[in-house]
């Protein structure tokens, strides 16, 4: 079952990463314990109170003692109290995942149809009028840094259009309209980002000899399209959907403090400029999590779709490298 | 030497591209000399651009909340911008390149650890990357470079790790080795010469979403410390306001995104010339 063996080998390449950041992230937070009670107990606590919490909560243990303690109990499920909501963070953070995964799908859901789609078109006809726009497009979007983008879609849609909320609170309950400018400036980068890549390497399979045989039978153009090139076409741009998700849970920050919207972002952007540090731990955790299993799906995706990639394969030079 | 540059020139894309850097990089370098103002004096509060100034001069780009000329604020925010880009992208390259050179050529143990410990910083999304290390060690100038050093130096370590190894074994340093050529040599003399191709069309975009970390780590308040002029710093403040005043976050988010197009374009641009190059055309 070379699947299987190709599905565990991956699990324990990211099991091996995901303890190795835990350490990181364990050691830049937690390594000077003074620190640690002056972030947990505030400013204005005195050193006696300090000495006594630190005393109460083990941290007099040993460095490597106190991080496979809190190893042990991340893994079991205890994440700790966050000092700024005062509230286990196992509590608040799946709420904060739910409102961001709509976000994401909302924003993959336009990334998708547009991106692979405008990159066909362009990549179908290399040179053409549609080429040159969709590449002067994506080329502008993929320029814009999203607080920029932000900016300018709230501008127009708010300020001068006056057609959508310029806040995304959800107050009075969960309302779509709240939700589409965020959505937007989410998309619009990966959207141009991914019908650069499409529109590659579509040209790319377009100037193989085979699609050249094609035409040279007399096929159409969209039969060509559709049955020859885009099976090959597509591998890449699906990979690198699932390699969006990590990108999009940087915008994601950025689009959630700007509408003020009540996900994962701000939840962590929140952790960060109050030094609530076990939240800021967890949430740098979750992250991690979510990057390694859409890189855990990617190379599924690809060794599936590439008929021409044996998964288990030892002699893989290039794959992975060229980054 | 003209013929040297002269593909260069006449791309349109090298030539839109380095125009909009090279203006960008003009700006910042005379700063004192161009800006209309004094960028951190008060003239005339949230003035709307166009607005004449008491003093005489006109207020192109209008005023911020603390009556701050814009365009002033916009050009030597350039400065930051430039200086700390360019300085923190070139830290990084300096340490993926040490690191990448030493993975792709002598491979083995020092390989593998060094892969291990890109691929676990990559596995962090950028933007929690640099709130986790802003957050530990604080913001200040020479903390943004170090935070860009440790995010982006994995990845250019990629790169010219692959580059590398790749090169390592062409004919050329084989025979560097037999004539006895010592590792240092053949990775600083034979193998990184090579390998400035692809590695300056990365340098652009990076210098670009480096300036793009920047801005956005201003936009968070988590930037450069106040009052130093700084585009994503300007957002960030002006944005309560945004809807009433437009002007306060525009400028300094047109800025940005001149910019990066400006090197995105500039990249492009490089890319196909050499790979025009490697075509024999």
């Amino acid at each position: 079952m070379p699947l299987i063996l190709f599905i565990l080998r991956k699990a324990g390449q990211a099991l091996a990463t995901m303890l190795a950041v835990s350490l990181l992230v364990f050691l830049a937070l937690e390594v000077n314990v003074d620190d640690v009670a002056v972030k947990v107990l505030g400013q204005f606590s005195t050193a006696e109170q300090r000495a006594a919490w630190l005393e109460a909560n083990g941290y007099n243990a040993p460095f490597l003692w106190r991080y496979f303690d809190w190893l042990v109990s991340f893994v079991s499920g205890d994440w700790g109290m966050s000092t700024y909501y005062r509230a286990p963070i196992t509590d608040l953070i799946p709420d904060r995942l739910a409102a961001t995964a709509w976000l994401a799908l909302g924003a993959l859901s336009l990334i998708v149809p547009f991106g692979l789609g405008l990159g066909v078109l362009a990549g179908m006809r290399p040179g053409s009028l549609t080429d040159r726009v969709v590449s002067v497009l994506s080329v502008v979007t993929t320029s814009i840094p999203d607080f920029a983008s932000a900016v300018f879609l709230s501008i127009v849609f708010v300020f001068w259009l006056g057609l959508l909320p310029g806040a995304s609170t959800m107050i009075g309950g969960f309302s779509l309209k709240e939700l589409v400018l965020p959505v937007l400036v989410l998309a619009l980068y990966s959207t141009g980002y991914l019908a650069r890549i499409t529109r590659a390497s579509m040209a790319e399979v377009m100037a193989t000899p085979y699609i050249r045989t094609a035409r040279l039978k007399g096929a159409s153009l969209p039969r060509i399209v559709f049955r020859h090139a885009l099976r090959n076409a597509l591998i890449t741009p699906i990979t690198v959907i699932l390699l969006q998700v990590p990108w999009l849970l940087s915008g994601v920050i950025v689009v959630e403090v700007f509408y003020a919207y009540k996900g994962f972002g701000t939840l962590l952007y929140e952790a960060a400029i109050n030094s609530d540090i076990y939240l800021i731990e967890a949430c740098a955790m979750v992250s991690v999590l979510v990057v390694v299993t859409t890189q855990i799906l990617s190379d599924l995706a690809y060794g599936l779709l590439n008929p021409r990639v044996n998964l288990l394969g030892a002699p893989k030079p290039a794959k992975g490298d060229a980054a | 030497m003209i013929r040297l540059v002269r593909p260069y020139l006449t791309h349109p894309l090298v030539a839109v591209g380095g125009a909009v850097t090279l203006l960008w990089l003009v700006l910042a370098l005379f700063a004192p000399l161009l800006a209309p103002f004094d960028p951190l004096k008060t003239i005339l509060p949230l003035a709307r651009p166009l607005t004449p100034a008491p003093g005489g001069g006109t207020l192109w780009l209008g005023t911020d909340m603390l009556g701050r000329d814009i365009l002033s604020r916009l050009i030597y925010g350039a400065r930051t911008v430039v200086l700390y880009s360019t300085l923190a992208t070139l830290s990084a390259y300096a340490v993926g390149i040490a690191l990448g050179l030493s993975a792709g050529y002598l491979r083995g143990r020092v390989d593998a650890a060094l892969s291990f410990l890109a691929n676990v910083v990559l596995s962090f999304p950028v933007l929690v990357l640099y709130i986790v290390i802003i957050v530990v060690i604080g913001a200040s100038p020479l903390n943004i470079i170090l935070a860009v050093v440790f995010s982006s130096a994995p990845a250019i370590f990629r790169i010219v790790r692959a580059l590398t190894i790749d090169i390592a074994t062409r004919d050329f340093v084989q025979v560097a080795r037999t004539q006895g050529e010592g590792s240092l040599r053949i990775m600083l003399v034979d193998i990184l010469p090579n390998a400035t191709g692809p590695l300056a069309v990365d340098f652009c975009l990076r210098l670009g979403y480096t300036a793009i970390t920047i801005g956005t780590l201003g936009f968070l308040g988590l930037g450069l410390p106040p009052p130093t002029p700084d585009w994503g710093t300007m957002v960030n403040e002006g944005k309560a306001m945004a809807i009433a005043f437009p002007h306060l976050v525009i400028f300094p988010c047109i800025a940005i995104s001149s910019l990066m197009l400006g090197l995105s374009l500039l990249a492009d641009g490089l890319k196909e010339l050499s790979e025009a190059k490697g075509r024999g055309a």
